[in-house]
Parts: C-alpha cells; sequence; structure tokens
C-alpha cells in the first residue's frame, strides 16, 4: 500500500487531522540553511535566515516548511511559526511576483504618500494588503525606508524608488512583470 | 593645513555617485591605522578610556555616553568567555537616513569600527544587525568584510595579537522594534523581538546570556578617528558649539529645497541645518513645526530654531535630539493628521508584550483618526492627555509607547485649537 493511501485512510478514520500540504525542502535550501547555522553561537538564531531561505524559494513561507525548518534547528516547529508571524518581511500568505512596499511615515506622509497611494490603488485595483488577482503584484505598507530626502519612496522587490509622484508612477510599475 | 578627514571625519571618503572605496583605496588614505594602533600599541582599556575621554554620546538616539557603556563590560580577569559587540544597523526611526549612507558609501570604516571596538571589549564576535531592506548596504557591507579577512583584519590572531574575532552581517526582516536593544538581541537569537527586562543591561548578560554591546553605526563610525587623532582632537570638532564632542550627520526632510544629509560640527543649530544647508522652507510653504530626530522627539515650534541641536540643549527645550534629523511640518498640513500618522505607525509597530502598548496605542490612533475625521467626542482631548501619562516613561516595557506620547503632548500643547475643531459639534451647537 502506498503512503498516500495510508495517509489517506488514517484521515478518513479521524486518526490525523488534515495535514499542511506536503512540502519537501530541497537539498540546496537545507545546504543554505545549514552554512547559516556557522554564523551563530547557537542554531536557533538562524531561524529568520532559514525563513528567508525558503521564501526566497517559493515567494512565501508555505505552511509545511516550518516543521522541516524547526528539526534542522532543533527547536518547536511553533517557536519557528512564533518567528514567521511576528516579522513582516515573512511573508505567511502568498504574494505576488512583484511586492510593492511603500513607505507610509512621517517625511514620506509629508511630502505626498497619500497620492502616491492612491494612484497605485487606483491603477492596479488592489488596497494595501492585496494581491492583483493575475499574481502581478501586492501592495503592503512599510515603515520608513531611510531615505526620506527623496520621499516619497517606496520598494518594488529589491529595489528602492524615491521622489514619486502619481504621474510617474505607471511607467514605474511597467518594468515589473 | 586641516583635511577633510580631521573636519568631516566620518563622510571624508564619501564622494556622491562614486563607488565605496575599496580595501586598497581605503588603506591609501588612511584607513585600518586605527586598528593597527590599538592592537599594537594600546591596551583594551587604553582604547576604552581614550572614547570615553572623547564623551563620544551614542548616536542612536539615546545619548549615552560610549566609554561608559563599553566599561560596563566585566574584565576577562572576572568573567572568562565569550563576549558579542553588536552594531545596531536597524535604521527604522521615521526621518532617519543617515546609517544607510554610512554603510552604503564607505563600509570600511564601519568594518575597522567593529575591529577597534571590539578589540576594547574583547569581543570574541561581531554581528552588524541590517534591516532587511537595506540589500545594497549588505552588499557592500559583506564586500568588505570579505577583504578584511582576506587581509588578516578579522578572523585568528589578528595582525599576529593573539585576539581573534569574527563579524557577521544578519538582516533583518522588520520590525521597528528590532531597534530597541534587548529586542535587538533576541531577534539575533532567532525569537520574537520583545523587549527583555533591564536589568541585566546586555553589558553583564545580552546575547547568548553573554556580556554584549550594542552601539549604533554612526557612533562606532566616530571611534577610528578618535584611536588615530586622540580625544582632545575629537572635543574640538564641535568648534565650540556644544559640550560634547565631535561632529554630527544631520539631515532635513519634508517640504525644504534641498533635503538631504550633512555632517556638521555637533551642536550646529537648527536654523543652520534648514535655512543654510537645506535651503530653507520650499517655495510657498512656511515652517509649522519640526521634530529634531525622529518621529519619537517631542514637536519643536520655528522660535526654537536657533537652539544647538545638541542631547542637553534640546533636552532643555522639552524635547530630544534623537537621530538629529529633523523633520519638518509645512504650514499647509494639519497637525492632527501629521500625529495621526505618527500615532498609526507606533500602533502597527507595537510588540504587543506589555498591555498600555499594545491596547493603548491603537486607542490613542482610534481617536485621532476620530478628531481627523471631526468626528472627535467630547472629552477625547483629555483621554489623549491621560494616554500621555499612562503611556509614558516607567509605565511600559520598553521606550516604544513613551516614544509615541511625545509628539501627541507636544502637538496637543502647541495645536491644541486644531485638536479641539475635531470635536463634533453637538446638535444644538450646529443649529446655533
Amino acid at each position: 500500500m502506498t503512503e498516500a493511501v495510508i495517509k489517506l485512510a488514517e484521515l478518513v478514520s479521524g486518526r490525523t487531522s488534515p495535514a499542511a500540504s506536503p512540502y519537501v525542502m530541497s537539498d540546496e535550501e537545507r545546504h543554505e540553511i545549514e552554512h547559516c547555522l556557522h554564523h551563530y553561537d547557537d542554531n536557533r538564531a538562524a531561524s529568520i535566515d532559514a525563513l528567508k531561505i525558503v521564501q526566497k524559494k517559493h515567494g512565501w513561507v508555505p505552511d509545511g516548511a516550518i516543521a522541516p525548518i524547526g528539526e534542522i534547528l532543533g527547536i518547536p516547529a511553533s517557536d519557528v511559526e512564533g518567528v514567521a508571524t511576528f516579522y513582516n518581511l515573512i511573508f505567511r500568505r502568498p504574494v505576488g511576483r512583484n511586492v510593492i512596499k511603500i513607505c507610509d511615515s512621517i517625511s514620506c506622509f509629508l511630502t505626498g504618500y497619500d497620492e502616491v497611494r492612491n494612484a497605485i490603488s487606483a491603477q492596479l485595483r488592489i488596497n494595501l494588503g492585496q494581491t492583483t488577482p493575475d499574481m502581478r503584484y501586492t501592495l503592503l505598507p512599510i515603515c520608513c525606508l531611510g531615505a526620506c530626502d527623496k520621499g516619497p519612496v517606496l520598494m518594488i522587490n529589491d529595489d528602492t524608488h524615491g521622489n514619486l509622484s502619481p504621474e510617474t508612477i505607471s511607467v514605474l510599475l511597467e518594468q515589473y512583470k | 593645513m586641516t583635511t577633510l578627514a580631521e573636519t568631516k571625519p566620518l563622510t571624508a571618503n564619501i564622494v556622491p555617485g562614486r563607488a565605496p572605496l575599496n580595501l586598497k583605496e581605503y588603506e591609501a588614505v588612511g584607513g585600518y591605522r586605527a586598528v593597527r594602533k590599538a592592537l599594537k600599541e594600546m591596551q583594551p582599556g587604553d582604547v576604552t578610556k581614550t572614547v570615553k575621554d572623547a564623551n563620544l554620546r551614542g548616536r542612536g538616539g539615546a545619548g549615552f555616553p560610549t566609554g561608559v557603556k563599553w566599561g560596563l563590560v566585566p574584565s576577562l580577569e572576572k568573567v572568562p568567555g565569550k563576549r558579542y559587540l553588536v552594531c545596531n544597523a536597524d535604521e527604522m526611526e521615521p526621518g532617519t537616513f543617515k546609517d544607510r549612507a554610512l554603510m552604503e558609501s564607505d563600509p570600511h570604516l564601519l568594518v575597522e569600527a567593529m575591529i577597534v571596538s571590539g578589540y576594547a571589549i574583547s569581543a570574541t564576535r561581531a554581528y552588524i544587525f541590517l534591516r532587511g531592506e537595506y540589500i545594497e548596504a549588505a552588499k557592500t557591507l559583506n564586500a568588505a568584510i570579505a577583504e578584511a579577512n582576506a587581509a588578516g583584519y578579522l578572523g585568528q590572531n589578528i595582525l599576529g595579537t593573539g585576539w581573534s574575532m569574527d563579524l557577521h552581517v544578519h538582516t533583518g526582516a522588520g520590525r521597528y522594534i528590532c531597534g530597541e536593544e534587548t529586542a535587538l538581541i533576541n531577534s539575533l537569537e532567532g525569537r520574537r523581538a520583545n523587549p527583555r527586562a533591564k536589568p541585566p543591561f546586555p553589558a553583564i548578560a545580552g546575547l547568548w546570556g553573554k556580556p554584549t554591546v550594542v552601539n549604533n553605526v554612526e557612533t562606532l563610525c566616530n571611534v577610528p578617528h578618535i584611536v588615530n587623532n586622540g580625544s582632545a582632537w575629537f572635543l574640538g570638532l564641535n568648534q565650540g558649539k556644544s559640550k560634547d564632542g565631535g561632529t554630527k550627520l544631520y539631515g532635513c526632510s519634508g517640504r525644504a529645497k534641498k533635503t538631504g544629509l550633512w555632517e556638521l560640527p555637533i551642536g550646529t543649530s537648527a536654523r543652520e541645518i534648514l535655512e543654510v544647508h537645506a535651503g530653507g522652507m520650499k517655495d510657498g510653504y512656511t515652517l509649522k513645526a519640526w521634530l529634531p530626530g525622529g518621529a519619537s522627539t517631542d514637536f519643536l515650534m520655528p522660535e526654537h530654531l536657533d537652539l544647538a541641536m545638541d542631547f542637553d540643549t534640546i533636552a532643555k527645550a522639552g524635547s530630544r535630539m534623537g537621530t538629529g534629523l529633523l523633520t519638518v511640518v509645512d504650514n499647509k498640513q494639519s497637525m492632527v493628521s501629521v500625529v495621526r500618522n505618527l500615532e498609526d505607525f507606533f500602533a502597527r509597530e507595537s510588540c504587543g508584550w506589555c498591555t498600555p502598548c499594545r491596547d493603548g496605542l491603537p486607542w490613542t490612533h482610534k481617536l485621532m483618526l476620530s478628531l481627523e475625521a471631526k468626528q472627535g467626542q467630547q472629552g477625547d482631548l483629555e483621554l489623549l492627555e491621560q494616554m500621555t501619562r499612562f503611556l509614558g516613561p516607567g509605565k511600559t516595557f520598553c521606550a516604544h509607547a513613551p516614544g509615541a506620547m511625545e509628539p501627541l503632548q507636544s502637538a496637543l500643547k502647541f495645536f491644541r485649537a486644531e485638536f479641539e475643531a475635531g470635536i463634533a459639534k453637538l446638535p444644538n451647537q450646529a443649529a446655533a
């Protein structure tokens, strides 16, 4: 009997709860995480690095990745989940191919954040925290990006863009497929 | 003749638009001289004493004397074993953009600073806790660290002295609270970034329970220059404008003509920063109020512009210098909206550990939203004033909520009429 059939049988008999979608950690991810362990005097410290490594591959951290990370680090899965849900740059839901992080802190607020955010929302038809149906963009708020002299500022993926205005938004967004 | 390195030590190597200096270029302008001097000619305690004599005060915002902080680390004889130096590069204070510039434009200065400062506290390992969004800084720092390792400035038996220290860049995953030093230590240990109770202070029991020093990027970058040139030179950099030593990275953001960042003698007046370096307010705008150094500092008014921007002078005026980068609020802004934005930030960034902060900040934000919509209730201003006491210093686990109350309490003091205008009129008042 295959493993899948056994699992189904267990599920039907109520012996286990529905599991998270199966997740197989690649050797590449595992090696990358294990490499990070050398940087610290305690394995737990690599939990954020490990979550970022998984996220780099999948765009977000799928439920099934939490337990394997805990196993590599030797800490409970609940602790990994506690860390994953604390930090705003770790995504626990799928996000679009391009993640827009718009700074809504004071200097950008004073120089036109509202207008820029409205222009993005109008063009993409999404609000903060939402993803376009074609999974091309996710729009998120972020705190001060440390480029206040160039406000309003946002990041798309790893790129920081400053001196934005509602007029320049559509050309900028178009660069991210 | 004085050189740029002698008058503007932090930014002497920074040329806008030019790639940062690599190791060879950095050495050619005198780089890593402080490492040689400290490790070969000085005892760790001598380095600490020099920094103490220079009266270098923490540039992360609190202004705590750096040499004193280092002096709290117990000696190796008393507490043998591991100890850590951590650079707080989690720059996230709204309105602050100085550490990014230092790390992206002159990464070897910070690496050299970490080596000299690590030597002073006999650190066995050092970390740069860098916020995750600083992608470019992570690249420049990792490249500089690789070069320093290859040159023998880091790693085992540095310069043949028998002292060993390695240096790592740890990139964060967001959350403003990571800038609080004990929350930063928890985050570095791979935990949720909740602050820890003090005492024990990190100098006694920090990272993994070992003696740990946490210093800001700009603070550390002063150290190699102090070691090279001495404490008297550093004290003189203020050009008599302050009793604090050194230069300071000052900046200006908001609707000013030339927003930016400048290295100036500490104690330079806010007026000089705004009117000379930033060129004044943009045409059509006038100055309504200003934050001296980040979202968690009290508002000051145009009449305070002549104050010297140093820790004690700004504190006497009822605010804090904080990070020293001005945020200017122009006359077209509603103070209620400005404070609503600030409280929105603090409410979102509360770590949720203690009740006054977790519950009080969203409540404060909600009150600000209703005032902004002109739907405030009678008594809301008194309630906000209560918040500034109940969420103030001593009532919460860390300085997050008290920081959130600083702009609120000063805005209530200076702009009370704008807040009152947010109270909804009673039906009989509306009819009248």
